[in-house]
């Protein structure tokens, strides 16, 4: 920390005593993390840990509290627009307008963020969900699984350097979940940063460098994923969220 | 929360609230002349234009309330205009039924579309919903940041409604109160009057004030057992 | 400066693409208003001699109704696939969101005026240029959308939202509807301009003063 209170840089993602209440309910307590570069970090919990508010406040959605959130060095609640052109965000809802075909939603979008060759990128974000044939359809026409990875298409369009995903598999039916995984793991291959949510422990780890366990908002458990195996793994988050039942 | 200072600040706030009220009524009851023409009825008057006043004043503090409140996010501001649209708004029901009550008695009709009295009717309904939004938003912060949008728009809307309606019609009484027709005696309880609302207000508003913020207290305290 | 115009502009577009596509709004509200105006006829028998008098009265009602309405589905359309987020993810100012959903329902509820209003002239005889009324009509809308707008947004996000747009909406524009009655009934009686000087200024300063509000007030109503 320098003495302006923002971040130093150095970190692409980083929160210190981060805290979210709603009127009398917390949602998030002391939250401190810190996510390098191109590195892909998994935040697990049961419903109701707070991932959502996690994920919102990551993306500026919503206002914290309480603590300081800085990406890539800049405050967040100082430099919001600077900042929300580095993020891309894939929530469970997908922010796309069912009236309008896949190209409209994403050049409308596109127009948003100035996009510089937009129908050139609007090719290559269809190409990579492999949606190309369904480009000039109306978005309410197509499944709830591609509609979710033109929502990664929608959110990567202005090729954000964050990209953060509040369970992207919610609501999918098995085929689907696998599609959107494959976008999902070409993602993180890049040298995106990324932080996903999600309560699916097997692929979750699978995908990530390092896991979080979020626990009645408070963080209680990080470790690299190398230091980690799925059966230690799934007895850990167990553990920790078993006072839950 | 209170210190002693406070406490002592209070007790003299209502001793004083409690006197003037008591001069009020002897004023506006004993010492001020019967009216000439309408009678006891008048009396009345006493009590509609300190309400119709601080119903005003209390529409004031919510719009500088709201503003404060969503520039510093201090729940206090939130409190303090909050708990002045409640006084505002149950002054000003006051005010028109005691408006129909006098108009009854002068013009022989229990409401007339009049200027003011239409004014005042609008006025009513910006705040009612004020407080509607309260009810109905989904969390205490964000009902405490819509209604202080209203706060601010529904205020900057008076002296347009007030002219506008103005423009459309008006029979109230004005002159007689404005331009030297009171007589000295009447003025003089009128402005005691006022003095005794404006104690009475500031009382409630400091007392509904801390009773919220008492609560939200309250709330957070529960809630650090719960953890 | 032209990036934020080109922003405003490309909310403004989606939103006219998708109204195109469904006419929800449009349809459903003409429909609403032609069926007011002839509910009024029945209330009010407009008989020979009282049409003047009461005209002007029936169009602004049906108006103002359908604006509610309206803007009521203006932000519904936000909600679907909670699309605002996604606006609000967006590197613009709040204002230019603002702009953009004005600018969209200032146009579907001119349209909408556009076709109701010669339907009512026709329906109570009266004279159909009167290019006097397209201009009252224009203040009244700009008044009616910058409140509505802001309101619309602030009520998508509370209960009962399809009740408390009306609540909030119809106290705050009462000088816009006193405005547009007393100039259309100076149109309509063929009065001269100087008659109706006074209710333009109020409409245009009602017009200036709220755009602004709600243009500042706007970002506090979408925020979480």
């Amino acid at each position: 920390m320098n003495e302006t209170g923002a971040g130093s840089g150095a970190w692409a993602i980083e929160v210190e005593g981060l805290g979210k209440s709603f009127g009398s309910h917390r949602a998030l307590t002391g939250i401190c993390l810190k996510v390098g570069r191109g590195e892909h970090v998994t935040v697990f919990g049961p419903n109701g840990a707070g991932k959502t508010s996690l994920i919102k406040i990551l993306s500026t959605l919503m206002k914290p509290s309480a603590g300081t959130v800085c990406l890539d060095g800049s405050d967040i609640s100082k430099v919001p627009s600077e900042v929300r052109r580095k993020i891309g965000l894939v929530a469970h809802q997908t922010f796309l307008y069912d009236d309008l075909t896949v190209y409209e939603n994403l050049k409308f979008y596109g127009k948003m963020y100035d996009v510089p060759n937009l129908e050139e990128q609007i090719h290559n974000v269809v190409r990579w969900v492999r949606l190309e044939a369904r480009l000039h359809d109306r978005v309410g026409t197509l499944s709830r699984g591609m509609q979710q990875r033109i929502s990664i298409a929608r959110a990567v369009i202005h090729n954000p350097s964050i990209v953060l995903l509040d369970e992207p598999e919610v609501g999918l039916d098995p085929h689907a979940i696998v599609m959107v995984r494959e976008v999902l793991d070409s993602l993180s291959a890049g040298e995106r940063t990324v932080v996903m949510t999600t309560h699916n422990l097997e692929q979750g780890i699978e995908m990530s460098d390092r896991v979080v366990i979020l626990y009645k908002g408070r963080i209680v458990y990080q470790e690299h994923k190398d230091r980690i195996d799925i059966a230690t793994f799934r007895e850990t988050y167990d553990r920790y969220t078993e006072s839950a039942k | 929360m209170k210190n002693g200072r406070g406490k002592l600040r209070d007790d003299l706030l209502v001793g004083l609230g409690f006197a003037l009220m008591l001069a009020a009524l002897y004023m506006a009851l004993i010492y001020a002349p019967t009216e000439k023409y309408a009678g006891a009825v008048q009396r009345i008057f006493y009590f509609h234009v300190p309400l119709a006043w601080v119903g005003f004043l209390a529409f004031l503090v919510v719009f500088v309330g709201s503003i404060l409140y969503l520039w510093k996010r201090s729940v206090i501001w939130d409190a303090i205009a909050w708990a002045s649209a409640e006084v505002g708004v149950v002054f000003t029901s006051l005010v028109l039924i005691t408006g129909s009550i006098w108009a009854k008695a002068a013009w022989g009709i229990w409401w007339t579309w009049d200027a003011r009295l239409t004014a005042t009717l609008v006025l009513w309904f910006v705040y009612v919903a004020y407080l509607m939004v309260r009810g109905y938003a989904r969390e205490e912060s964000q009902g405490a940041r819509f209604s202080a949008v209203l706060g601010i728009a529904g205020f900057i809307n008076v002296p347009i409604v007030a002219l506008a309606i103005n423009l459309w019609r008006t029979q109230h009484p004005t002159a007689l109160i404005f331009e030297g027709g009171l007589a000295p005696t009447m003025l003089v309880a009128l402005l005691v009057c006022v003095a005794a609302f404006t104690v009475l207000y500031i009382l409630l508003v400091r007392h509904a004030t801390s009773l919220k913020i008492l609560e939200s207290d309250i709330e957070n305290i529960k809630n650090l057992r719960l953890e | 400066m032209s990036r934020m115009y080109a922003r405003v502009f490309a909310i403004f577009w989606k939103d006219v693409l998708s109204e195109i596509r469904t006419k929800e709004i449009v349809t459903a509200v003409l429909v609403f208003a032609l069926l007011v105006l002839v509910i009024f006829n029945f209330a009010f028998d407009p008989a020979s001699g009282t049409t003047a008098r009461i005209a002007p009265g029936i169009l602004w009602v049906a108006f103002t109704f359908a604006g509610i309405l309206g803007l009521n589905r203006v932000f519904a359309i936000e909600k679907e696939n909670s699309s605002l987020a996604g606006l609000r993810l967006c590197p613009v100012d709040r204002m230019v969101i603002f702009w953009g959903k004005l600018a969209g329902s200032f146009t579907f509820m001119l349209v909408i005026a556009a076709v109701i209003t010669p339907i009512f002239l026709v329906l109570f005889n009266l004279p159909l240029f009167l290019p006097r009324l397209a201009l009252i009509i224009v203040l009244a809308t700009l008044g009616f959308t910058s409140v509505g707008t802001l309101f619309s947004a602030l009520a998508m996000n509370i209960r009962a939202r399809d009740i408390m747009l009306p609540i909030l909406f119809l106290p705050l524009v009462v000088p816009v509807i006193i405005g547009a009655v007393e100039t259309t009934a100076c149109v309509l009686a063929g009065g001269p301009w100087s008659d109706m000087l006074t209710w333009l200024e109020i409409m245009i300063a009602f017009d200036i003063i709220y755009l602004v509000v709600a243009t500042l007030m706007f970002e506090f109503v979408i925020e979480e």
